[in-house]
């Protein structure tokens, strides 16, 4: 695979590799708490809207060993869902009207019931997104016909390319990575992925390279378009502009690199409550490899597990879920500063 | 150590309206307006203003616009190009002067 370079947290045993830790070092910082600017802003508690999107993490292996990864996910990883749990996901999806499923990990592929689960999801009419890291197309042979798959079944396809050069690229996701993520972009739109009129989509994630706020992804879109065009002929749909969030693998980058207080000072300061309205914990759910139900895919990673009746998929509540509130701390600030963040980018 | 300038000191810099309110005002709400998006988009203004913040050297200006940059998407090559223009305009303007002394050279020459 040749990509990996670090060591998970995990496998370092790293403190921050704890989520009582971080959620310690998210407290500690002199700040104002989340929950004062949801009340200022007449959203707390914050609640649940809806369920439309499950997102699920089908394990914590992946090819690659990104320095923002908030799901400290790397080829050390050995978390994966198995198939009597993704039975269980099957299970609760069919108590619920949710139109979508965002698979995500790790890299998603590597489950060994990866397309089965997209099969079986796919059968019952759900849009399916996958978070493909694009160097897993090209990380082995038996993942070279993941275009043809994803074609086949109407997968969306999200994933992230940091920019649309290899220094910002491979200083976030590893030695190497943008190379082979324009192999695998060009592998998509050969199949039709990104293509005007192919039905086909594939969007693309920027997350910034540091301890910075992204742009507004509409301007952003434009330079990406473009650039990717002329220098690599490569299509896309849409950019989405993710902000990184103070969690795991980008905290511990964050206190390295004495960015923390400055990085958290940003994200306070950039409070929007236009944004916070529109956060994606409000109508979605998050399912961890083993089964366990929580507000968001950032929630998972820190352990904070529902408040609702039937934290796990064996106990599936829909009536306790939908009437449920959110889990929030420090690490919010992330989705709701500036035009907002989510997996779908801005959303205010 | 003590020095001239203190980064700390940008986050203070609204504090010059402690002690002249209404210029204060006037001018913060004249910056916020001079960088919404208008015939430039914000995006761009920001890059004029990473180079202009070389061309008059503020220091405090310049740590706030290569993070602006930053956060516009800018990389750095699109940022040092920004600052070679800064660069070339503060040469050049130097080097043009060299047409008046070039002149005065002439009227006192034989």
């Amino acid at each position: 695979m040749g990509i990996l370079t670090h060591k998970s947290l995990s496998a370092q045993s790293h403190s921050l590799s704890e989520t009582d830790k971080q959620l310690k070092l998210l407290q500690e910082a002199k700040l104002t708490r989340f929950e004062e600017n949801l009340k200022k802003s007449n959203l707390f508690p914050l609640t649940a809207i809806d369920l439309d999107v499950f997102q699920i993490n089908v394990g914590k292996m992946c090819n690659q060993v990104c320095k923002h990864c908030h799901v400290d996910a790397g080829p050390d990883r050995k978390e994966i869902m198995t198939r009597e749990t993704m039975q269980l996901c099957l299970d609760a999806i069919d108590k619920t009207t949710c139109s979508t499923v965002d698979l995500t990990g790790g890299a998603p592929e590597m489950n060994p019931d990866f397309r089965w689960f997209v099969e079986q999801l796919t059968a019952k009419g759900k849009k399916v997104l996958v978070r493909c890291n694009l160097t897993i197309i090209v990380a082995n042979k038996k993942y070279n016909d993941l275009p043809e798959f994803f074609k086949k079944h109407n997968v969306e396809v999200v994933s992230s390319l940091p920019y649309f050069n290899s220094t910002k690229t491979d200083a976030q996701r590893g030695d190497g990575v943008f190379d082979k993520s324009i192999e695998a972009l060009k592998m998509l739109n050969d199949v039709g992925y990104g293509i005007e009129g192919s039905g086909l989509t594939l969007n693309l994630v920027y997350n910034p390279s540091g301890a910075f706020l992204p742009p507004a992804q509409g301007d952003l879109e434009v330079d990406f378009k473009k650039k990717l065009k002329s220098r690599f002929d490569i299509d896309f749909n849409s950019l989405f502009a993710i902000t990184n969030l103070p969690i795991s693998r980008y905290l511990q980058y964050l206190v390295a690199s004495d960015n923390y207080q400055g990085y958290m000072e940003k994200l306070v300061n950039a409070y929007n409550p236009m944004a916070a309205s529109a956060v994606m914990c409000r109508n979605t759910i998050s399912i961890g490899w083993d089964g366990y139900i929580f507000d968001c895919d950032f929630n998972q990673m820190l352990d904070l597990k529902v408040a609702a009746k039937g934290q796990h998929l064996s106990e599936f509540n829909i009536e306790s879920l939908l009437n449920r509130n959110i889990i929030v701390n420090q690490h919010c600030y992330g989705c709701t500063a500036g035009a907002g963040s989510s997996c779908g980018g801005e959303v205010a | 150590m003590k020095t001239y300038y203190d980064p700390a000191d940008l986050k203070k810099f609204g504090k010059v309206s402690e002690w002249q309110p209404e210029l204060g005002k006037k001018f913060f709400d004249y910056y916020g307006t001079v960088f919404e998006d208008g015939a430039l988009t914000k995006r761009e203004k920001t890059l004029i203003a990473l180079a202009v913040s070389h061309a008059v050297q503020c220091p405090y200006c310049i740590d706030a616009y290569t993070e602006g940059s930053m956060e516009q998407g800018y990389d750095e090559e699109q940022m040092m190009e920004a600052v070679h223009v800064a660069s070339a305009i503060k040469g050049g303007a130097t080097l043009v002067h060299g047409v008046q002394m070039m002149n005065k050279y002439k009227d006192l020459s034989m």
